[in-house]
């Protein structure tokens, strides 16, 4: 493995030499999100392998190109899981592209996000300088918190090496039931119900039906159904991975995939197309053929902002633009940890 | 380690700073006699004392983004103060420079209960939000044992914990945006009411920055619904070990407590006089191992803990009966500090996070060190994310106690680094462990972070000085850090 980091390092150094682009890939399967691919490939799945679990210790250490499959499978049987729910997208999908990514499913909302879980990376920045954050410890402020400053990153300022994820147990019990009603009651009971120390740990609301998923001791989570009083829905682990891997209904069609995250009160939003719901109301998929400068409009009115996930536009940024104050900030960023400008060019931001 | 301290500033310099403030400010806001300065020389780390150049309590962001421009054009460096609870000096003045006291932005902006967001000033008290939330059934979760007094601001900047942060995370779990002033008199809107913002992650970066990267102005926070039940089991153990050999297996049950904190015995012998929690006085250590939520998952919960603590050998159990009985429980815990004030003229809180395996390893270590050292040390810890925080017993009064004192702190923190942990893990680094920082990193990771530093602010005037120790400083105490046992880097880039 060293051999490969030492191989890396001289590519990088080259790259940056001559200014050349280099993209970080992994299994490729987050290749359709964010800015366009540009420069030559540097693969990951080769630099592959959990390096630590200790199940009592609720730590996970790997390498950036190990399959999520793997350490799902490892974690699943000593009873844990990534509480974050990263999706996939594709099969062989690595640690690494789900952390440069940042992408949470389901859970997201109940649970934390990545970045809520990431506890350490190391990395090899713009220079090949092999460099370690954080660390495998729960509690860490010393220093500046690096590691989670890589989370969404989209490799932008480093090749990701090895990653310290906190994990969690799995919940001794899940249940999803499924009840009608239209987007704005939607939106106004899974606000209430999150107000209340219930065990929901997904939410999902289209084409006038609610799905919840209730996680939790058995005792919570019957006694939260007896409440609620949905219909149980069968094989339902099948359904929230279709959901988190984009493969339900919803998702099909030509019309580009807006994901849009806002205050989780935010009404029904007024986009032509179809829409989806979840993360208790904070996060809505929009199907829509509309203008990129309508979406991103709509979005900021409810004090949120729109990705244009699937189907890239020519001339629009996949992220939200950002204001002037905090573009300087990260230019400044990038220029510390990718002064020649060489990793993933393009991938976060047109100008860098 | 106390190196000389940066030049005051002279007479006229202060007199010129003073008169430029007054451009903007009113007199009332701007602080500079000896008696007005002198509250401020440190905060809750009292060993480090300095007095400040000019103290200023700005009224709103506007005024403080005045005053970093003012001194970001005269040079003159600015240290953040919240409520000066900060156990690592982080908010110890600079003789040469501002003090930029936030403890006028004391007001609750917004309290949306059905968003479940508080948008909130930075001098706002921890609890105040909570109290202000308890109407809605609702709460801010990471709950420093300093609560009551701590602001929102000095949490954001120290990332900081509490007992429940095991299950409801640390404060850069339950924040969601900050408003911050730059150096440059910008205002700069990082996160949002959203659970993601487009863009680095400037917010995790932001918390537990030590008031290094910026002012932070405005913070909004995330609440919580106040669980309808909780209770607490109340376990005690003949060793160290047993006790956290039974933080792992809870763990391994695949529960996650709202807390799970653990006391030695010179910890509960210290409080139990203080408080009459019940603690028995007999065991090692106790743990107190809580759940909460809806009633049927709690008692489900309890009765799993309580299990687990008998299988592995807890010689007491005892599980809260009612509210008062769980509050009793956690008096103690609550009251260890002031408790450990009690028995000994001064303490030293010391503060680093270890892999829970360790647990019983450091603590032996610890106890030699008492030996060693010739100082008492009593521990009260979040267990159940192996955060330590051993309280070491001296008497300042005493010729060369302090010093030893620190060295054993020192030595602690060594440590935890020894056993894969870190030197900090909520009180932050400050001007305290700054030392320590040239031992758990490398020189170019040292850089990384003067590099982060530098793209917040590129004067290097924000809280000169702390957190992260410059390479040459490293070089002079020769304490450098040894990776894998390798050589000591040979070329030192001089800063
Ligand atoms: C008895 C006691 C118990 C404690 N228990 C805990 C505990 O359980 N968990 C825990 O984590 N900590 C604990 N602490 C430590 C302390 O309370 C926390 O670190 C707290 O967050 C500090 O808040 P403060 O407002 O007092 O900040 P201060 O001490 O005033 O400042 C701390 C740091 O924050 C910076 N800062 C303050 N305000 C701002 C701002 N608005 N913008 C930018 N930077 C700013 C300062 O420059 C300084 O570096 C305890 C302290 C005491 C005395």
């Amino acid at each position: 493995m060293q051999a490969i980091i030492e191989d890396w390092r001289r590519r990088i150094a080259a790259a940056a030499e001559r200014g050349e682009a280099l993209q970080i890939r992994g299994s490729g399967s987050k290749d359709f999100y964010g800015g366009a691919l540009d420069g030559t490939v540097l693969e990951t799945t080769a630099y592959s392998g959990i390096l630590d679990y200790e199940p009592t210790e609720l730590v996970l250490q790997a390498r950036a190109g190990t399959p999520l499959d793997d350490i799902e499978q490892a974690l699943l049987e000593r009873g844990q899981m990534l509480a974050f729910e990263p999706p996939h997208f594709g099969p062989g999908a690595t640690l690494g592209g789900a952390v440069a990514c940042g992408l949470s499913g389901p859970r997201r909302a109940a649970a934390g996000s990545v970045r809520d879980f990431v506890l350490g990376a190391r990395i090899l920045d713009g220079r090949g300088a092999d460099l370690s954050f954080g660390g495998k410890v729960m509690k860490n402020v010393a220093g500046y918190d690096v590691s989670r400053l890589m989370v969404g990153a989209m490799g932008t300022l480093g090749v990701l090496l090895d990653i310290s994820l906190k994990v969690l147990p799995l919940p001794e019990r899940e249940l999803t039931v499924r009840l009608g009603c239209d987007q704005e009651d939607a939106i106004r009971l899974l606000n209430a119900w999150a107000a209340k120390p219930y065990p929901i740990s997904a939410s999902c609301h289209e084409q006038e039906t609610l799905t919840l998923r209730l996680s939790g001791t058995a005792a919570g989570v019957d006694a939260l159904s007896r409440m609620i009083r949905g219909v149980e829905v069968e094989n339902a682990a099948d359904y929230w991975r279709a959901l988190r891997e984009q493969r339900t209904e919803f998702f099909d069609g030509e019309a580009p995939l807006w994901r849009l995250s806002v205050k989780s009160t935010a009404p029904s939003l007024p986009l032509p197309g179809r829409q989806c719901i979840e993360w208790n109301g904070s996060l809505r998929w929009v199907k829509t053929d509309a203008d990129a400068a309508l979406v991103r409009d709509v979005a900021r009115k409810v004090g949120g902002h729109a990705t244009l996930f699937r189907g890239r536009l020519p001339d629009v940024p996949a992220f939200h633009p950002l204001p002037a104050p905090l573009m300087m900030l990260h230019r400044r960023l990038k220029e510390t940890f990718d002064p020649a400008g060489i990793l993933n060019r393009g991938r976060l931001v047109f100008e860098f | 380690m106390m190196h000389a301290p940066p030049p005051s500033l002279s007479p006229e310099d202060r007199a010129a700073l003073v008169e430029a403030l007054e451009v903007f400010l009113p007199t009332e806001c701007i602080l500079h006699e000896l008696e007005d300065v002198r509250p401020y020389e440190c905060d809750g780390l009292s060993a480090y004392r300095q007095l400040p150049g000019v103290v200023v309590l700005p009224r709103d962001e506007t005024e403080v983004c005045r005053v970093l421009t003012l001194c970001k054009q005269r040079g003159v460096p600015v240290v953040a103060r919240g409520a000066g609870t900060g156990l690592s000096g982080g908010a110890l003045p600079h003789p040469g420079g501002v003090l930029l006291s936030l403890a006028r932005f004391m007001r609750i902006l917004e309290l949306d209960p059905i968003a479940r967001i508080a948008r909130v000033q930075p001098g706002v008290r921890n609890l105040a939000i909570s109290e202000a939330a308890a109407r809605y059934g609702l709460y801010y979760a990471p709950d420093p044992s300093s609560q009551i007094a701590c602001s929102i601001g000095g949490n954001v900047a120290e990332n900081s914990g509490g007992v429940h942060c095991l299950k409801y995370g640390l404060t850069v779990h339950n924040v969601m945006r900050v408003r911050v002033c730059t150096i440059d008199g910008e205002v700069l809107d990082i996160g949002g009411e959203t659970l993601d913002s487009p863009g680095y992650d400037l917010l995790a970066v932001m918390c537990g920055s030590e008031g290094l990267l910026g002012v932070v102005t405005e913070v909004t926070v995330k609440l919580l619904p106040k669980p309808e039940v909780a209770k607490c089991v109340l376990a005690a153990f003949g060793s160290i070990a047993d006790a956290g050999n039974a933080v792992a297996a809870v763990i391994a049950a695949g529960i996650i407590p709202a807390g799970l904190e653990m006391m030695d015995k010179p910890a509960t012998a210290a409080v139990e006089p203080f408080v009459n929690a019940g603690y028995p006085l007999d065991a090692a250590a106790i743990l107190l191992c809580e759940a909460d939520g809806i009633a049927e998952e709690v008692d489900a919960e309890i009765e799993r803990i309580a299990a687990i603590m008998r299988d592995a050998h807890a010689t007491q159990i005892r599980v809260s009966r009612d509210e008062a009985e769980r509050l009793r429980f956690w008096s103690g815990r609550k009251a260890a500090f002031p408790a450990v004030g009690r028995i000994s003229p001064d303490y030293y809180c010391m503060d680093g996070t270890i892999p829970r395996k360790r647990l019983a390893d450091v603590l032996t270590g610890i106890s030699h060190l008492e030996v060693k050292y010739g100082l008492r040390c009593a521990n009260v810890f979040h267990a159940g994310d192996g955060n330590l925080h051993p309280l070491i017993l001296y008497d300042a009064n005493q010729p060369g106690e302090l010093e030893r004192c620190e060295a054993f702190g020192a030595e602690i923190l060594e440590l935890c680094i020894a056993a894969g942990g870190t030197i900090t893990g909520e009180h932050g680094v400050g001007i305290e462990k700054i030392d320590q920082m040239c031992v758990q990193f490398p020189p170019d990771v040292l850089q990384a972070f003067h590099a982060v530093k530098r793209a917040f602010d590129p004067s290097g005037l924000l809280n000169p000085g702390k957190a992260v120790p410059t390479l040459h400083r490293c070089a002079e105490l020769g304490r450098m850090h040894v990776h894998g046992g390798a050589d000591k880097f040979p070329e030192l880039p001089r800063f």
